[in-house]
């Protein structure tokens, strides 16, 4: 305990606190920037840190990581296309929710739940980290390919309307997701002749053109702009945090579950932000009274994904300080900052050099703290831009942030031609029926489904039936189970909806005559 | 003067005779150097370069801006600086073995070649090193080669990517000790050590630095450098236990492929003076610093492709 306080006093300086602030604000508007991420806000702040003592360094990269994945909420709410790829959920209902006039509402939500998401991760961090991190490495190959099929079952849900075009989109997406050097087996695939085609398709750059380019052309189409100009408050703002603040305290189970579920998943290696909170916005979905809301404005939503991508900041350092696997993206360039200055994951982190790492782990906490305050205001700030700003300015103005933002991501001008070659077709496929979630879930899951389940076949080359390794302990049947369920659940109400109408027509039909 | 004319006219003509436009060689640098790293941020090659960007800077005098142009393995950063760099000491790019031996055998479109370059240095190696889990039955590679022997295919040795440093390791390690492993790639070192931990992987064949980072929670058996390595001084060499297999990944750095010598020499003796100072920081890691510049390049060069295309070339022939 004395280490804890020791800790809180080394980094509540002045310098310590204006480090955090400045670190959250530059992270925010970092990943509120679409293609700009939070690996690469880490990334291109990393140098700025060295003139820095480590524990300084530390908070301000810990703090730039949680102000970039809540930023990536901004631009989901306002002009539906996620900041970061931890934001794809909140694009489902935040932006209806903008479009209702709400999206003072579903910043302050996003906000809040972002802020509670942060602590609750750091919570579970300080106190829970070595029976967690035991969690991390029982998820291996076979339950990696679970945990994707676990989330390509969301498709269903994603595809309000048509299971079929769901589905269609997700296995685009899957197909886009092949393009390139396979992930085991290191063969390139679908590159017709062009080494640039090798890196494949990146998911931001997919994320982009799908989400960004349609709705720029519709918006162009229609002569509007991003928000109705009826996007003014009611009550004012003081107002709309409160109710969202009663909203989310009042019925916490959503909060909860949702966190839950971001700490879970934060510890598994290989899933990251994206997968999340999709997952955590999926189950707020099925658990809640009213499923069919969801997706037009249902708040909750929004507050499922935004809480449960913060708990994933320091949650998913659980695994990488107690024994060194990152257990999203951003998290190793923050094993880098580690090993440069010489400190070593492992049991020595929270002993030897436990100051520094409480300190750590406690400037992620104030870091969510800072979120409330720098958030509402810049919240504020932004949303007034886009409603106020003319979308003769506000559309060119996107356009151009989102092909700056592509082409920093990997400096490729392919990228660029990639992002508006699929945004164009993801207009038409959009105009078809056909949205931009499912491919994306198709992308990232594919991905994650390929590997676990080649990974499993060849380790099971001496086997005489290679299958049943999916199936070969607890865990991983548990969680084909859980697959089957969450088929079952989405696809058998709808079912029975519609084998119930048919027995009730044909008694109509019946009784007619 | 007349000196000074004499230097005019001579990089005049040589300007001309090379085709670089308005660059005078003899001050050279005067403007800011793009090191690209042909790889994602937070990885070996990135955090080696972050160590040595301030003090190239301060050696060379100008910004030396590192810059990421990640995809294929390398291949889309290696393809697009073969294609489109300048020979003007201003662009150089991180090059690493056995990546660029190994792609353009295996892919029909890697885009560039093994030698279309001139590699400047290679700064240093991190050799392979065979980890077990803490609770392995093995304890030291004899175990394993034995249990491997008796069971064909049953040991399973995890490593990043495939026909990469740590895949080809694990062939020649099935060459030399007459055995049969399954090898599973990951995708890049990251989810190695949970594999290692939670006991999906018989064992992981990856770099020394893991062999390093991991020592609480597991157990290297050998390394594959010729001495044993600083960082891990109670770890064997697969050549003291036997076996003849040397072998990691080498990371450098190189230029296109006209650059005048000067610059060579001049990035060289940068990359060597900023090595004494980031060793210091290095070593403890597990990176085996070095020094291997001009002839010595194309000796170790020689040498490693000697080593890999057969085992290249037998695997694309399987495929």
């Amino acid at each position: 305990m004395d280490m804890l306080l020791e800790a809180l006093l080394s980094i509540l300086t002045l310098e310590g606190l204006i480090t955090i602030l400045a670190g959250v604000t530059a992270g925010l508007f970092i990943g509120a920037l679409p293609g700009l991420t939070a690996t690469m806000a880490l990334a291109v702040l990393l140098p700025f840190t060295f003139t820095m003592s480590p524990l300084q360094g530390l908070m301000a990269l810990g703090a730039v990581y949680m102000g970039a994945i809540y930023g990536g909420a901004f631009t989901a709410i306002l002009i539906n296309t996620p900041g970061t790829p931890s934001s794809i959920a909140t694009t489902f209902d935040g932006y209806p929710m903008a479009r209702q006039g709400r999206a003072y509402e579903a910043l302050a939500a996003a906000t809040i739940a972002s802020v509670v998401g942060g602590i609750i991760g750091v919570a579970f961090l300080l106190l829970l980290a070595p029976p967690l991190a035991r969690l991390a490495v029982v998820f291996g190959p076979a339950e990696m390919f679970w945990v994707a099929l676990l989330g390509l079952t969301l498709v269903a849900s994603l595809s309000s309307g048509s299971l079929l075009k769901g589905l269609l989109g997700g296995c685009i997406g899957m197909l886009l997701s092949t393009i390139g050097v396979s992930p085991i087996g290191g063969e390139t695939r679908f590159i017709f002749g062009f080494p640039a085609l090798q890196g494949g398709i990146e998911l931001i750059v997919a994320l982009i053109g799908l989400f960004v380019i349609p709705e720029l052309i519709s918006m162009a189409a229609q002569g509007r702009g991003a928000l109705p100009e009826s996007g003014k408050l009611k009550g004012g703002a003081g107002s709309a945090i409160l109710r969202m603040g009663k909203h989310i305290f009042s019925k916490p189970i959503n909060l909860i579950r949702s966190c839950i579920i971001g700490q879970i998943i934060a510890i598994i290696p290989g899933a990251g932000g994206n997968v999340t909170s999709l997952v955590a916005y999926n189950e707020a979905r099925r658990f809640s009274k009213d499923p069919a809301s969801f997706g037009k404005g249902n708040v909750d939503g929004v507050i499922a994904s935004e809480s449960s991508n913060n708990v994933m900041v320091a949650g998913s350092m659980v695994p990488l300080l107690t024994l060194g696997i990152p257990g999203a993206p951003p998290d190793a360039i923050i094993l880098g900052v580690l090993l440069m200055h010489g400190l070593r994951p492992g049991i020595d982190l929270f002993t030897e050099t436990g100051v520094l790492t409480n300190g750590f782990i406690l400037s992620m906490g104030f870091a969510a703290l800072f979120l409330l305050p720098v958030g509402l205001m810049g919240g504020r700030l932004i949303h007034r831009i886009v409603v106020k700003t003319p979308f003769y300015f506000l559309l060119p103005s996107i356009a151009m942030v989102t092909i700056l933002g592509t082409y920093a991501l990997r400096n490729s001008m392919v990228d660029v031609f990639i992002m508006l070659l699929l945004g164009t077709v993801g207009y038409f496929l959009r105009l078809i029926g056909i949205q931009a979630a499912p491919i994306v879930l198709g992308m990232i899951l594919g991905v994650i489904a390929e590997k676990g389940y080649v990974q499993t076949m060849l380790a099971a080359v001496v086997d005489p039936i290679p299958w049943l390794r999916l199936v070969a302990n607890p865990l991983s049947i548990v969680l084909a189970c859980l697959v089957v369920l969450s088929v079952a659940t989405t696809l058998l109400p709808g079912w029975l909806e519609r084998s119930g109408r048919m027995a009730k027509a044909k008694r109509d039909e019946e009784q007619a005559p | 003067m007349k000196f000074a004319t004499t230097r005019w006219v001579g990089s005049l003509s040589l300007l001309a005779a090379l085709g670089i436009p308005g660059m005078a060689l003899a001050e050279y640098p005067e403007q800011p150097i793009t090191y690209t790293i042909p790889f994602d941020p937070g990885g070996e090659s990135d955090v080696t370069a972050r160590f040595q960007e301030p003090h190239l800077e301060e050696i060379l005098g100008v910004d030396v801006n590192v810059k990421h142009r990640p995809g294929g393995g390398g291949a889309v950063g290696w393809s697009e600086f073969q294609s489109s760099a300048e020979p003007t000491g201003y662009e150089m790019i991180g090059v690493n073995i056995p990546h660029i031996i190994a792609q353009p055998i295996m892919r029909e479109n890697a885009g560039y070649e093994t030698d279309g370059w001139k590699i400047v240095t290679f700064f240093h190696t991190t050799p392979n090193a065979l980890i077990v889990p803490k609770d392995s039955p093995f304890k030291t590679l004899d175990d394993l080669v034995q249990y491997a022997k008796e069971n064909p295919q049953a040991v399973t040795l995890g490593g990043s990517g495939t026909f990469s440093a740590n895949h080809l390791g694990a062939l020649r390690l099935e060459r030399e000790a007459g055995i049969d492993v399954t090898y599973i790639p990951f995708t890049g070192t990251g989810p190695l050590p949970a594999a290692v931990q939670g006991g999906h992987v018989s064992g992981i064949f990856n770099y020394s630095m893991l062999g390093v980072q991991m020592q609480d929670n597991a157990r290297v058996l050998a390394v594959a450098s010729e001495e044993r390595v600083p960082a891990l001084p109670d770890v064997p060499t697969f050549k003291e236990l036997g076996y003849d297999i040397v072998g990691g990944a080498y990371r450098g750095v190189a230029v296109p492929k006209d650059t005048p010598d000067e610059i060579v020499n001049k990035l060289e003796e940068a990359f060597a003076k900023t090595n004494q100072r980031i060793a210091e920081k290095q070593e403890p890691l597990g990176f085996v610093m070095t020094d291997i510049t001009d002839e010595e390049v194309d000796k170790v060069m020689q040498q490693l492709k000697s080593a890999y295309q057969p085992i290249l070339e037998e695997a694309k022939a399987n495929q």
